[in-house]
């Protein structure tokens, strides 16, 4: 530049700026196109997911019913007339049904096809019908047009899950009771009705008497426990350690201990439950109580964590303004700290709560896994849990379930999603009082 | 003295902390530090943050009624100092005061001293705007409700209205008592923090820049209400502006490197400093 030999200009720096604007911008373009693409995958297998197991669960909700002209006859349900409760609880109800499922085939006469004939109805049809006399007296000695649960086969046939076209011994349902289901169709017979027993019933050997209710309630004596000790000791433990005690080498270990604790495996936790809840304590096993303590020791350091960081976020001002009035310690967090850092708090603890709704393999060691049959109605009732329930009903081998598990996962999602919007509600709600 | 200006850079004026240690080993500070009627008395104070020496041998007097001022380049310890005042430095890890400060001859350093009620008999502006984020009667309200100053609803709405009067602020927010405090603009949220100050009836406000993030017209009238605070407070003052030292203090410290430099009227130590560095930091040589 300094030489006059050069007649070259010299080069003015907005040229060398405009010469590397191209390919800064391109680069740009680049990372802008991968993003797009990732969150464009991202969102496909999210479709893709919620697709697959909605076309899967959405024909769990609706249940075959075969409606049969019942006559309800006093001599069977109540032959001595007093309509005493324990009377009617023990009558043959099946005998009804079967007798009422026989007229509509006249014509089947072997003993081994009214076998056939009977095993169309569930085996839990007579409890259901049960129920409905025993609410209804009234009923007895009249002949009632009713809607009787059919059984898993006929249900999986009706919804067309059954291949007609497969040779006959690759089928569940033979050639006559598909011929039998066909007749019934086209009388009007048979249908599909909205499956209440998945909701109110608690799970079962048979697809179509299997129902969340037990699993959910489980869950939620399970979550609710939970929240109430980890939420409290979470809060406080994360107050003291980020507000009241002194920085030196124990609480710094501490610290590292509580981050490492979040990212263990949770089986260990269960592990851990099983060898000291169940172990040494003696808490009963497969109970929402010693599946909410071994949920709180997993969620405990999420918590904390959630909680120190929102605890730091709140402005230092905040702190002095309060120290510099007079106020204590505690009546600064409390009163001032505490507030601003609730929303923060609340979403941790909410993210926590979800991961404990979807855990599965901590309980399995405590016993959830157990075959529970009644909802439970406390802490203490042997319970099952979501998770554990889909886990379980996975592993089933008859095609009822298959429809049924996809069902519960979505019951499962359904709630999760609704705790993520109360995460969100929530904040937004606390973050308003400025 | 006189070496100690010689070891000063001609050029820039500045001076090493390396030759102030090796001059002053024993901080002998220029003028009185005592008044006749002191409010708190501040005895070779020594503060350390960790290793550091923030402050070092510091005596001064805060008299009643009176605002003191003082000033210093950044770093001198003038904050340091104004918060030893009402053990706000507690609250910092590895802070440590030594020497004797005391408030009406009692020793807030003394072992078996609570600071919460100190806190209370000496309040503290601080140099952001710090409102509560709650509504204007709550930030007031707030110091009187935790110490049980009143008895009912009535007296202590009648705290907070007058509070708010002493601090000015009243006739600009008396329709709207339950809006936030942190809605209104720097200037009333920095009175709204004194007016919470006053509330719990303090003998000495501490402030710390109390100007510093607010505009000219603002910062006039705080310091209207600073000299008119003055007849039932002691305040003591740390600023960063001279002309506001000169503006609204009967007495200016001036602080350098942790040392309290020079003491005096402040008339005085603006027309006539006696110290070399006080002379060269209001004139605007460094600092």
């Amino acid at each position: 530049m300094n030489n006059p030999a050069d007649t070259t200009p010299p080069r003015r720096a907005i040229d060398i700026v405009n010469a590397s604007l191209k390919r800064r911008y391109a680069r740009e373009r680049r990372f802008r196109w991968l993003g797009a693409t990732a969150v464009t995958l991202g969102m496909v297998f999210v479709v893709l997911l919620f697709a697959d197991i909605i076309l899967k669960g959405y024909t769990a909700f609706q249940q075959t019913y075969i409606q049969l002209p019942i006559e309800l006859a006093a001599a069977t349900i109540d032959p001595d007339g007093a309509r005493d409760p324990a009377t009617l609880a023990r009558a043959d109800y099946m005998k009804l049904i079967r007798e009422a499922l026989r007229e509509q085939f006249p014509e089947v006469k072997d003993r081994r096809d009214r076998r056939l004939l009977n095993s169309m109805i569930s085996v839990g049809a007579p409890d259901l019908l049960r129920e409905r006399v025993m609410a209804d007296p009234a009923l007895i000695g009249t002949t009632q047009e009713l809607w009787i649960l059919a059984d898993d086969d006929i249900d999986m046939l009706v919804k067309g899950y059954i291949d007609r076209n497969a040779p006959a011994s690759d089928r569940r349902v033979g050639d006559q009771m598909i011929a039998w289901v066909d007749r019934l169709e086209a009388e009007g017979r048979v249908a599909k009705r909205f499956n209440t027993i998945f909701f109110t019933h608690g799970t079962s050997r048979e697809p179509e008497l299997a129902g969340i209710a037990g699993a959910l309630m489980g869950s939620f004596y399970t979550l609710v426990l939970t929240f109430l000790l980890s939420f409290p000791i979470g809060v406080g433990a994360a107050l003291y350690l980020e507000e009241f005690a002194p920085k030196n080498r124990w609480t710094d270990l501490i610290e590292v201990n509580v981050n490492n604790l979040a990212a263990v495996p949770s089986i260990v936790f269960g592990l851990l439950g099983l060898a000291v809840f169940i172990g040494f304590f003696g808490v009963p096993r497969s109970t929402p109580l010693v599946a909410a303590l071994v949920m709180t020791l997993m969620t405990l350091p999420t918590i904390i964590i959630a909680s120190r960081v929102a605890l730091k976020s709140v402005p230092p001002s905040i702190r002095e303004a309060a120290l510099g009035v007079g106020a204590s310690p505690l009546q600064t967090q409390f009163h001032h700290v505490l507030p601003l850092a609730l929303p923060g708090i609340l979403t941790g603890s909410i993210i926590g709560m979800a991961r404990a709704l979807g855990e599965t393999a901590p309980l399995l060691m405590i016993g959830m896994i157990a075959f529970i049959v009644d909802i439970p109605k406390g802490f203490n009732d042997a319970a099952t849990v979501l998770p554990v329930q889909i886990f379980l009903w996975a592993d089933s081998p008859e095609r009822g379930f298959v429809e049924r598990t996809s069902a519960a996962i979505l019951v499962l999602l359904a709630f999760l999603f609704v705790m993520n919007l109360a995460a969100v509600l929530l904040r937004r709600r606390f973050e308003r009082r400025w | 003295m006189n070496t100690l200006v010689e070891t000063m850079d001609k050029t820039t004026g500045a001076i090493s902390s390396a030759d102030l240690a090796q001059d002053r080993p024993s901080a002998a500070t220029v003028g009185d530090v005592t008044v006749a009627d002191p409010r708190m008395t501040c005895r070779n104070v020594d503060v350390w943050y960790g290793a550091k020496q923030a402050i070092k041998g510091v005596s001064l007097d805060i008299g009643k009624n009176e605002v003191l001022s003082m000033i210093g380049p950044s770093g001198c310890g003038k904050s340091t100092f104004l918060r030893c005042l009402n053990r706000m430095n507690d609250t910092i890890d590895g802070c440590r005061v030594t020497g004797s400060i005391k408030l009406d001859e009692q020793d807030i350093y003394d072992k078996g001293l609570d600071p919460v009620p100190l806190r209370a008999q000496v309040g503290m502006v601080f140099q952001k705007p710090n409102p509560f984020p709650k509504s204007i009667y709550e930030n007031v309200a707030y110091g009187p409700r935790i110490h049980g100053l009143t008895n009912n609803k009535a007296e202590l709405d009648e705290l907070v209205e007058t509070s708010l009067q002493k601090a000015g602020l009243w006739n600009e927010v008396k329709d709207r008592l339950d809006q936030p405090g942190t809605g209104l603009s720097g200037g009333q949220q920095q009175r709204l923090c004194i007016a919470r100050t006053i509330a719990v009836s303090p003998e000495v406000i501490l402030m710390d820049e109390p100007c510093s993030a607010l505009d000219p017209i603002a910062t006039a009238i705080i310091e209207e209400l600073i000299d008119e605070l003055r007849a039932n407070y002691s305040i003591a003052i740390v600023t960063h502006s001279m002309q506001q030292a000169a503006r609204v203090s009967q007495r200016t410290a001036y602080f350098h490197l942790g040392d309290l430099i020079e003491v005096g009227e402040t008339n005085q130590i603006f027309t006539n400093p006696q110290h070399r560095l006080t002379e060269d930091y209001i004139t605007g040589r460094f600092g």
